[in-house]
């Protein structure tokens, strides 16, 4: 792949394709060997050491294959990335860890209501196609800050560009680098960090050694290999259900049965026993935590007391040994009896009967569904615009050959991130379905295998007890942990071990794909951005690129360091990340295109003043730092803390407008790069985007 | 350079076209999600239509409304002289 530079554009065409299917063939080749070592007796260890190595290995040979220090290469693949693998790239790039695994789970847990984030992550590409990707591969420079900088002129732009893209960019890597440790442990045995160092060799190898050119051909492999892994086991426990081996399409009448399901479970008598318990438990701890003090008392005067009667009554020596634990067991002080209260208060949430999976904005008044539809919205609206303005992605359009490939690149990235997105409600309908069939009603003597083994193996995901103690597990004595679906859906579909080996390998080529595109947007906003355009401009292309490689392992250690640190809530910071990505760039970027008199301070106050609001409303809303002593708030419009670019966006297009038109208009030049941006091409033109 | 008439009338189509398609873009994402209760007491191939439209049918209109802005834009460039030649 590195010899190709003189070819010309179908012929290099031609043979990525080659390259790609002989690829795809070979992927599914090694996945039916290792089958078939399976049943020859191999084990499930040495399946997932198998599956891990063999992968990154892969992916580290696409890097070395790859190496470049041409700094067209480097920072945009030599601008001859054909648009349909530049939108399979993206859609790597795209799908992190977070949608493989979890966003299955999270539709599965919250019904309609999760779908937010389903439209949220793909109709965002709409604002992409129309508003930005052309006009960037017009523009033809490197990075984001680029294209602030050229069209508003100054440092102060770059910098909060640079600034902006580093801090959404950073939130979201550490997500990643997290997913990758805990999926090489999960399936090789290996230990958390060995699993974070592992990935992040093959990440490193790759990216350090080509730059954008290695990245894009490793996140086509990674595409390829992900949606094999996805697919294959949704479409097996589909046809298994729907008979119809497109379950995306045939689920409709699963869908019906699964409300049918809900309404017997939430009338069916042991059902609503089992709710009695949990929500009398609910009930006697928040009257508990009501009188800390006189409940702890009267709590261990009753279990003494009935020790006591048992043994003057001489009771049966068990019934004494029980009573005996009871006493021992109870609390020591009144702070861990609170703390044991507080737990089972929140029993309360177990005690209500299975929400309507496709019943849209479940409240218990009108007002608490109106409030979770706006709620929707606002997820939906804060996804979009944030999938508009992230560096990582946007960047990806400047490695097409041409404006018309860009445009048709974004429709591919969509298809390909289509696949995916379409297929997830599908397996949470489908996984429900099984579970209300297969699972409820099942005894726990003997449980269904994949059960038996996940609660063995994880009670964090999968935690069955039967509290009722009449041997059948109910619905209401399973609590499930959304990464649960995706993970064991090979098994609860009966599919061999080989396949969910398979499933992690997809899973980890999701979560290595995103953090390859994270880390060199960081690097490159460092050694492009910050230390070319603005320390050093007088610096050699070759030393450009150097300063880009050893930033890209500083940028590495340092996500691993704070990865290690496992900061709390990643759901919360991705969401964030979107937020402000959407408050600080998408007002700027699309005003630069379809407003020629957008000007400087425009910009700067626009994003200054988008930013702004965003921090401020998370700042004052947010538990994480309102119970650091930040002064709490009240949700404005009851729109959750996550949704803040729902006020910072306003803002900052506002801001622009009002300051541009107060100053005085942009340069000739500008609004000549304005006019030239807006053309695909015109005459006298090449010299201006092919030269630089 | 300096812009003609023509170049004009190429921007003024590439505006109206890129408003159609964002109004399609609004009607399948907020304007949908808004009325979603409403839509699921119409079925649609055993699905309750909201939720289908959430789930599948408004992703499946993004990816089309992507591919009729590409189709249309390329003819629109050959048309007023400002496509790129052919890369083929």
């Amino acid at each position: 792949m590195s010899q190709v530079v003189t070819q010309s554009h179908a012929g290099f065409k031609s043979q990525l394709k080659k390259y790609y299917s002989v690829y795809a063939g070979g992927f599914i080749g090694f996945v039916l060997l290792l089958a078939l070592a399976e049943q020859l007796g191999m084990s499930r260890q040495w399946i997932g050491y198998w599956f891990l190595f063999a992968t990154v290995g892969l992916y580290a040979a696409i890097g070395v294959m790859s190496r470049t220090s041409d700094v067209s290469e480097y920072y945009v693949a030599g601008r001859r990335v054909p648009a349909f693998f530049n939108g399979m790239a993206t859609g790597a790039d795209w799908m992190s860890a977070a949608s493989f695994i979890g966003m299955a789970g999270t539709l599965f847990l919250t019904g309609y209501d999760g779908l937010a984030w389903v439209m949220g992550w793909t109709g965002g590409y709409c604002l992409v196609a129309l508003f930005l990707a052309p006009y960037l591969r017009k523009f033809g420079q490197f990075t984001i800050p680029d294209f602030l900088a050229e069209r508003y002129g100054g440092n102060i732009v770059r910098t909060i560009g640079i600034l902006s893209a580093i801090t959404c960019s950073f939130v979201y890597v550490v997500a990643q680098i997290y997913g990758v440790g805990l999926i090489t442990s999960r399936f090789t045995g290996l230990e958390f960090g060995v699993g974070v160092f592992v990935g992040l060799g093959g990440i490193l190898v790759c990216s350090m050694l080509g730059g954008m050119k290695a990245v894009t051909w490793t996140q086509v492999a990674q595409y390829i290999i992900l949606i094999i892994a996805y697919l294959t086991p949704v479409v097996w426990l589909g046809t298994k259900h729907t008979g119809i081996p497109i379950p995306q399409i045939a689920y409709g009448y699963t869908l019906q049965k699964v409300g049918d399901l809900e309404k017997k479970i939430t009338a069916d008598p042991k059902e609503q026993e089992v709710r009695k318990i949990f929500a009398d438990r609910a009930a006697a701890g928040k009257a508990a935590l009501a009188a800390p003090e006189k409940a702890y008392n009267e709590g261990k005067a009753k279990l003494e007391q009935n020790l006591a009667s048992l043994k003057s009554s001489n009771a049966p020596a068990d019934q004494v040994a029980a009573a005996e634990k009871a006493v021992t067991a109870y609390p020591k002080d009144v702070v861990a009896a609170k703390a044991a209260w507080t737990r089972e208060a929140g029993l309360a949430a177990r005690s209500a009967p299975p929400r309507p999976h496709a019943e849209a904005f479940v409240g218990k008044d009108e007002k608490a569904r109106d409030s979770a539809r706006l709620n929707f919205i606002g997820i939906v609206f804060c996804m979009m615009f944030g999938t508009a303005a992230l560096p990582h992605i946007l960047m990806r359009y400047y490695t097409t050959p041409s404006v018309q490939e860009a445009r048709v690149s974004v429709f591919w990235s969509l298809f390909f991130i289509f696949l995916l997105y379409f297929t997830a409600p599908t397996l949470a309908v489908l996984a429900k379905y099984d579970m209300f069939t297969n699972l409820v009603g099942s005894s726990f003597a003997s449980l269904p295998a994949w059960a038996a083994a996940w609660a063995k193996v994880d009670p964090g995901l999968l935690n069955i007890t039967d509290i009722n103690k009449d041997g059948i597990v109910q619905w209401a004595e399973v609590v499930i942990g959304g990464d649960l679906i995706v993970l064991a859906t090979p098994e609860i579909a009966g599919l061999p071990y080989v396949v969910s080996g398979l499933v992690a390998a997809g899973g980890l080529a999701a979560a290595l794909s995103t953090a390859d595109g994270l880390l060199l947007t960081i690097a490159n906003a460092l050694s492009h951005d910050l230390y070319y355009k603005m320390i050093d401009p007088t610096a050699s292309t070759t030393k450009r690129v150097t300063m880009s490689k050893v930033l890209l392992i500083v940028v590495a250690i340092v996500a691993a360091y704070v990865t290690s640190l496992k900061p709390g809530d990643i759901l919360f910071l991705v969401g964030a990340a979107f937020s402000l990505a959407a408050s600080a760039f998408f007002p700027p970027l699309v005003m630069g295109v379809f407003w020629k008199r957008a000007n400087k301070w425009g910009a700067i106050i626009g994003m200054a003043a988008g930013l702004a609001v965003c921090i401020y409303y998370m700042m004052r809303t947010y538990p994480f730092f309102t119970n650091m002593g930040v002064p709490k708030m009240d949700l404005w419009f009851g729109l959750s803390p996550v949704s803040a670019g729902m006020f910072g966006l306003p803002v900052g297009l506002l801001a622009i407008i009002i300051v541009s038109y107060l100053t005085s208009p942009p340069s000739k030049e500008v609004q000549e790069l304005v006019e030239h941006v807006r053309y695909p091409h015109l005459k006298g033109d090449s010299v201006m985007s092919e030269a630089r | 350079m300096q812009l003609t008439e023509k170049h004009n009338q190429y921007w003024h189509k590439n505006l109206v076209i890129t408003a159609v398609l964002l109004a399609v873009w609004f009607l399948v994402t907020f304007v949908e999600a808004w009325y979603a209760r409403e839509l699921n007491g119409i079925t649609f191939f055993g699905f309750p239509l909201g939720f289908y439209m959430s789930a599948q049918g408004s992703l499946a209109i993004y990816v089309l409304i992507i591919g009729v802005y590409a189709v249309y834009m390329k003819k629109l460039d050959k048309e007023y002289g400002v496509d790129e030649g052919d890369l083929e």
